[in-house]
């Protein structure tokens, strides 16, 4: 292809992307190294049908005048990254310090809300990925083999996960185990304790939310390895079968082989859904026991003050995270790339 | 969306028969357009200030639980999308911190000469919002589990604890106890009832710096956690509905729940006749000895937006004075709320919010920066409830993540 047209036949996409990722990704960043001005508080007399009260109140004109001098705020630097609620620097140094042994030190970590998050979204993302690529390559093989004329309802079947809304899915779980629900009734009947409550327990939370995640994700990775495996050669498996090989040697090494550049391809996309956890949490009522990154955001916004650069700052780091966490992936494409 | 259709089809309706008022609210022109919490109050104000459609006045509403993340934003315009915002002492503030709404002494004078002085919110001298009801948490209990029990009704947090345990050993409720504890803005809330009752104070007199680590502080969630106790162990998953909810399964027979909520409950819709006859609506529980009921009042109000021309800033606030006027109140409103409107007759369903009027609770603190502290509370406080740290440390969580969003937002230097 010629330079110009290559050019002209790019140019769209590529100014959709600048408006749509680019430019909103650099205003987060800038944002991520200002805070507000510093707010010029009076003394007021508030009243109101409960009477008079003193307390305080912002001066509008003053600030005004500082909002006026410079619109984007303060300039703070890395300071929002630093501070207590996010990366928090210095809480760590001193919980190092003064730290009784590792598990102590971990404790202290696990006290501020950033590791606090880290430490679910990653174990999140560690437990998630790799089950949702083996469960959905498993419904894609059984699927694969039955029947034709049970083969439609049975993909719609598989596909119902994924087409409810994580909201909506995860609000019925939420209602299902719950202590009187019909799945946590059974789990106490199933364990023999009557106070049992996935709800009320951090570790049976975590595990609830990873099941919501495997069965929510799973479709996905089948739609992918189904499709995948109407491409498999059938000379390579009818001479394989002919060879002796049984069913699960001809998944192992004709199947398997062919579909592995999928999975890479699902592996990325879930690496980067999963590390994004956010609906589960909200939806099963589970702040008290797992937060992530993405929940973080949404708090500071949803608060009765918001707060934009706190959230500028989360946002970056799950950016940051992001990268990290598909570097590997990455690298691997781009070597079989180079290969080629 | 629905309203919106409906004031639609008003509008159309009334330009089909040839401009007939539907009511005089005296406005020559003006569009009116309203963002609010969706209960049933607020959609009476809704709908009466909807009443005031004619072919010059156009009058909508967004009636949404979102109401908090959409007003500022749909505010903040030059116009304005939203000409009003119905707001409650708590998030007046933030509308005041982005200076989106105006002053209304002017339109007070001009337009409002019915509104009594206890309807207005001043603020430095100056009116910024109308209020229509008053709102408090308070005691509802179950008379038939009490007496079963042989309890008199408890007036404190010690005898509600004391009541929790007689009902648990008499075998009658597992679990006596309700409460709005989910992890967020609902425990947090719990948290200030509390620390208010054992008399505490949030900040250091006249400044942003946090003052929570302290006695009352330990004592207020030391209080929290003995209830909990007596909980349903899901507890920091029950928000105000779930709460409600369990009421309603008949689950629970001691809770202090919203007035706003109570009329739900003793109606006969969603219960048995066995719980729904017999929920009852108490005082403000008591706690410690400071004398102030571990409670605070709130007021729902409306504003009129700053960014928006003087004709629909006119046309808003005459449209909002004639919904929140004496003809609001009829025999189907009337047991909505507590109205602070001329003419309210309380229902039985009111009492527990009047009775925390009448015991002297505080009205929840108009900070500029105490919801950054209700959000901090949110967040730190379940890892105390669930045993994971002291209360000490708890309340030095507290403190260090608001203290740094306060920095962040520029109200500690």
């Amino acid at each position: 292809m010629k330079h110009s047209s290559f050019f002209w036949f790019v140019l769209p996409s590529t100014l959709l992307m600048l408006a749509f990722i680019a430019f909103p990704i650099v205003s987060v960043i800038t944002q991520s190294f200002y805070t507000a001005h510093d707010q010029v508080i009076v003394e007021v007399e508030n009243c109101g049908p409960f009477g008079c009260t003193k307390s305080t109140s912002v001066d509008q004109t003053a600030t005004q005048t500082l909002r006026d001098a410079e619109p984007l705020g303060k300039f703070a630097g890395f300071g929002i990254y630093r501070d207590r609620n996010h990366l928090a620097l210095d809480e760590v140094a001193r919980a190092w310090v003064n730290a009784d042994g590792l598990p102590d030190f971990g404790r202290s970590l696990m006290n501020l809300p950033f590791y606090k998050a880290m430490a679910f979204t990653l174990t999140y993302t560690a437990v998630v990925t790799p089950l949702t690529i083996i469960l959905g390559f498993f419904i894609a093989i059984a699927v694969n083999s039955v029947a034709r004329a049970l083969k439609g309802p049975t993909i719609f079947f598989s596909l119902l996960p994924m087409i409810v809304t994580p909201l909506v899915g995860s609000l019925i779980l939420f209602w299902m185990v719950d202590a009187r629900g019909i799945l946590g009734t059974g789990l106490q009947w199933l364990a023999g304790d009557p106070g049992l409550s996935v709800k009320a327990s951090t570790g049976l939370m975590w595990i609830m939310l990873m099941v919501y995640g495997v069965w929510h994700a799973a479709p996905f990775a089948f739609v992918v390895f189904y499709a995948g495996l109407q491409t498999v050669n059938s000379d390579t498996l009818e001479s394989a079968m002919v060879d002796g090989a049984t069913r699960w040697e001809r998944i192992r090494f004709v199947v398997l082989p062919h579909l592995l550049p999928l999975v890479t391809f699902v592996a990325l996309i879930q690496l980067m859904d999963n590390f994004r956890v956010f609906e589960p949490i909200v939806s099963f009522n589970a702040q008290a026991h797992a937060t992530s990154l993405s929940y973080a955001i949404f708090n500071d916004l949803g608060g009765e003050t918001r707060l934009l650069s706190s959230a500028a700052a989360t946002s970056v780091l799950t950016i940051i995270g992001i990268g990290i966490l598909l570097s590997p992936v990455l690298v691997r494409t781009w070597r079989d790339f180079d290969r080629k | 969306m629905i309203h919106v259709f409906r004031t639609t089809v008003a509008a159309a309706a009334l330009i089909g028969s040839a401009g007939l008022a539907s009511a005089d609210c005296g406005i020559a022109a003006g569009r009116v357009n309203i963002i609010g919490n969706e209960f049933p109050a607020i959609q009476t104000i809704g709908a009466m200030a909807e009443d005031c459609v004619s072919d010059t006045v156009t009058v909508q509403s967004n009636l949404t639980a979102d109401h908090q993340t959409l007003n500022v934003a749909g505010m903040s315009g030059n116009p304005a999308e939203y000409t009003s915002a119905v707001i409650a002492n708590s998030s007046i503030v933030a509308l005041i911190n982005a200076d989106v709404i105006r002053p209304l002494d002017d339109l007070v004078a001009e337009y409002g000469a019915d509104i009594p002085d206890r309807m207005k919110i001043t603020i430095d001298g100056k009116v910024m919002a109308i209020a229509f009801m008053a709102n408090a948490q308070h005691l509802v209990y179950r008379a038939d589990v009490l007496e079963q029990a042989g309890l008199a009704v408890p007036t404190t947090y010690e005898e509600v604890l004391a009541a929790a345990e007689k009902i648990r050993a008499d075998g009658i409720m597992q679990n006596p106890l309700g409460g709005a504890y989910a992890a967020g803005w609902n425990l947090a809330e719990e948290f200030v009832n509390m620390y208010i009752g054992e008399g505490g104070a949030f900040f250091v007199p006249g400044s942003a710096e946090v003052a929570i680590n302290n006695p009352q502080g330990v004592a207020a969630l030391e209080m929290l956690k003995s209830l909990t106790a007596y909980m349903n162990p899901d507890y920091l998953t029950h928000d105000s509905n779930g709460t409600s909810a369990e009421w309603e399964a008949g689950n629970i027979a001691l809770m202090n729940m919203w007035g706003s909520r109570t009329g739900v409950l003793m109606d006969s819709d969603g219960s048995a006749p066995e719980v729904y006859e017999n929920t009852k609506v108490g005082g403000p529980l008591m706690v410690g000895s400071s004398g102030v009921p571990a409670t605070t009042l709130w007021w729902d109000g409306w504003t009129v937006a700053k960014n928006i021309s003087d004709e629909d800033a006119a046309a808003t606030f005459q449209a909002l004075a004639h919904a929140v006027s004496p003809a609001t109140l009829n025999a189907d409103t009337m047991g909505q709320a507590v109205w602070l409107i001329d003419g309210y007759v309380p229902a039985p369903v009111n009492e527990g919010v009047l009775a925390s009027v009448a015991a002297g609770s505080q009205p929840y603190p108009m900070l500029p920066y105490m919801g950054l502290l209700q959000t901090a509370l949110g967040d730190n406080i379940a890892d105390f409830l669930q045993g994971k740290e002291s209360a000490d440390q708890a309340l030095a969580d507290i403190e260090a993540a608001y203290t740094v969003a306060a920095k962040e937002q520029g109200f500690i230097q």
